[in-house]
């Protein structure tokens, strides 16, 4: 998912011409611009609310509501924690210390470089293998140990392959 | 102890191929149409007799909720919703299902829809399932192909459609009318009932929201008969169920089981025991994070069904059953829960906003034991202020978790209240 910096008011037109005649189209437009934009920008709203016939308030309060919508571009690779019950008792915490110590990053925040977002998650339904985490929509259990060294590695080859 | 000729999902763990030939010669699909022909009102009749409740949490009879659609259509749509919004902390069972067992929804869907009357069905799954929803759509795609849902269905001469919508990260949109709002996209704040969704649901059309567990079992109930199925389990508590077990056990694992064996003999059988024995147990959470917590002296003998767990003033919501040991700290471990609950709560309710808030910075004091001994009555004071007083039950499954601890912990919590005041230096 490429962090578009500029404001690319083209395609968010384009998304909202291709997807107003679903029926409840604001969830799928915004969806679709956070998936091919990397977040949703404020300047996106007053478009939307103006082609879908809706008033600003109520777009905002969608958007606001969802935490999958992004405010701002994320990293280039996503860590999510799951730090529900069943993971947290079987040490998403030393999980999330872990990934402090190997790119100096706590939950909710980005590496300053942008290559790298760990986000805090509540239950990814794999707690039969807790502690689990979701890099970049994949999925993996039982992260302790070697398994996070792995995870760990899997990002910053990920990172790596961004071609910089 | 469940046959393995008695299973429902026999693909659970994905061995086989989740692909319709597959599915195919598992069973599904077989003879759907003339399931369909018998009509709604015998579909509706073996549900009833099968004595199906809803694997949601809740627990209500799905054949009558089926039964509470318009018997009659206006001419208009109606709607099934099927709630794949699994988000309860401690439950994997309907990832299990999509992922590697989709045509089994795909079909229930069908079926369910045109016992209902249903000209759609909208599957509601959540944003964070992207390989379940993958597979879902690959199902629903190869369904539309072999000509088993859209136009003629089955050759039935029904014609029903299934669609896909992600949800968004809002642990709220698996409440049923948070969904349906969500689903018209909207913010997922509950709706006020009645009316119920059967009589004005999404699009202000007669909806019915089921769980992706309800929905999966239909087909397979239908074909072996309601008997079948109602001889599995308990009276009232009949049939197989999916249980998640997690925590501090040697196997965690999701497995499908009767209802109504004991907790005991479910986790020993199919989880590996509990890390270091049994009695090294301290609570076990049944049913997904809602449901208050069970000490160990109550879990040695209790059934998992809906009406033992309820007698002992906990549910079985979701079997989503996490274990925990006497490593745990236990007033954490709900002080987190509540945190939880808090981060979700939509806004809507004033006692439920304000009130999670004020639950949780309680429980963080109790967990250092910063408070007063009179507090422990006026926090859960305001759990029964929450309780009862929101539109949806999110605040009841905020407020019981903190009414269980203190209920079966509330020594511990003391203690820890006594030994913070005791280091504190006395006052000059």
């Amino acid at each position: 998912m490429p962090a578009n910096r500029t404001f690319d008011e083209a395609a968010i037109k384009a998304i909202i011409a291709d997807m107003r005649s679903l029926d409840g189209p604001l969830m799928p437009i915004l969806h679709a611009i956070n998936d091919r934009l990397g977040y949703v920008d404020q300047r996106a709203l007053p478009l939307i609310a103006q082609e879908l016939n809706l008033s600003r308030a109520e777009v905002h309060g969608v958007f606001t509501f969802y935490h999958d919508f992004r405010k701002a571009p994320a990293g280039r690779h996503v860590i999510k924690v799951c730090v529900a019950e069943a993971c947290q008792s079987m040490g998403s915490d030393r999980l999330v210390d872990h990934l402090r110590a190997a790119f100096g990053i706590g939950l909710g925040e980005t590496t300053p470089d942008g290559r790298i977002t760990v986000e805090p998650i509540y239950c990814l339904g794999n707690c039969a293998l807790s502690p689990s985490a979701m890099m970049d929509g994949k999925l993996y259990g039982r992260v302790e140990g070697t398994r996070a060294d792995r995870l760990v590695r899997s990002a910053n080859l990920a990172a790596a392959g961004d071609g910089r | 102890m469940l046959q393995d000729r008695d299973r429902i999902f026999t693909n659970l763990y994905g061995e086989h191929d989740p692909g319709l030939d597959a599915a195919k010669s598992r069973g599904d699909w077989d003879s759907t149409k003339q399931i369909l022909l018998k009509g709604r009102d015998w579909i509706i009749d073996e549900m009833k007799a099968s004595g199906l409740r809803g694997r949601g949490g809740a627990g209500f009879p799905t054949g009558l909720k089926w039964s509470f659609m318009p018997k009659k259509s206006d001419g208009g749509p109606a709607y099934l919703v099927v709630n794949a919004d699994e988000s309860e902390p401690g439950t994997c069972k309907d990832r299990e299902i999509m992922r590697h067992d989709p045509h089994k929804l795909v079909e229930g869907c069908l079926i369910a829809g045109f016992a209902m009357g249903a000209t759609a069905a909208y599957i509601y799954i959540r944003g964070e399932f992207i390989s379940e929803a993958l597979a879902l759509d690959g199902a629903i795609a190869e369904a539309y192909e072999a000509g088993l849902i859209g136009r003629n269905a089955c050759g039935s001469g029904y014609d029903f459609d299934v669609f896909l919508h992600r949800g968004a990260g809002a642990y709220i949109c698996g409440e049923e009318t948070a969904l349906i709002e969500s689903l018209e996209g909207k913010k997922g704040q509950p709706r006020l009932k009645p009316p119920f969704p059967a009589a004005v649901g999404l699009y202000g059309r007669p909806t019915t929201v089921n769980n992706v567990e309800s929905i999966s079992v239909a087909p397979t109930i239908l074909r072996r008969g309601a008997s079948w199925f109602a001889g599995i389990g308990r009276e009232k508590n009949t049939g197989t169920k999916l249980y998640c077990f997690s925590g501090h056990v040697n196997k965690p694992c999701v497995v499908e089981d009767a209802l109504g064996l004991p907790l005991k003999e479910l986790i020993e059988r199919h989880a590996g025991g509990v890390r270091g024995g049994w009695d090294n147990l301290m609570a076990v959470i049944p049913g997904g994070s809602s449901v208050p917590l069970m000490p160990k002296h109550v879990c040695d003998d209790v059934l998992m069904d809906f009406d033992s767990l309820r007698a002992q003033g906990s549910g079985l919501g979701t079997a989503g059953v996490i274990v925990m040991d006497k490593s745990t700290d236990i007033v954490y471990a709900i002080a987190r829960l509540s945190k939880f609950y808090m981060h979700e709560s939509c806004g809507q309710c004033t006692p439920c906003r304000e009130g999670t808030g004020w639950m949780w910075r309680i429980m963080m004091r109790m967990v250092r034991g910063e408070a007063r001994l009179e507090e422990i009555d006026m926090l859960l004071d305001v759990t029964k202020e929450i309780e009862g007083h929101t539109i949806c039950a999110l605040g009841d499954a905020a407020a019981w978790p903190i009414q269980g601890l203190m209920r079966h912990f509330r020594p511990e919590v003391e203690r820890r209240i006594k030994e913070y005041a005791a280091r504190l230096p006395r006052a000059a």
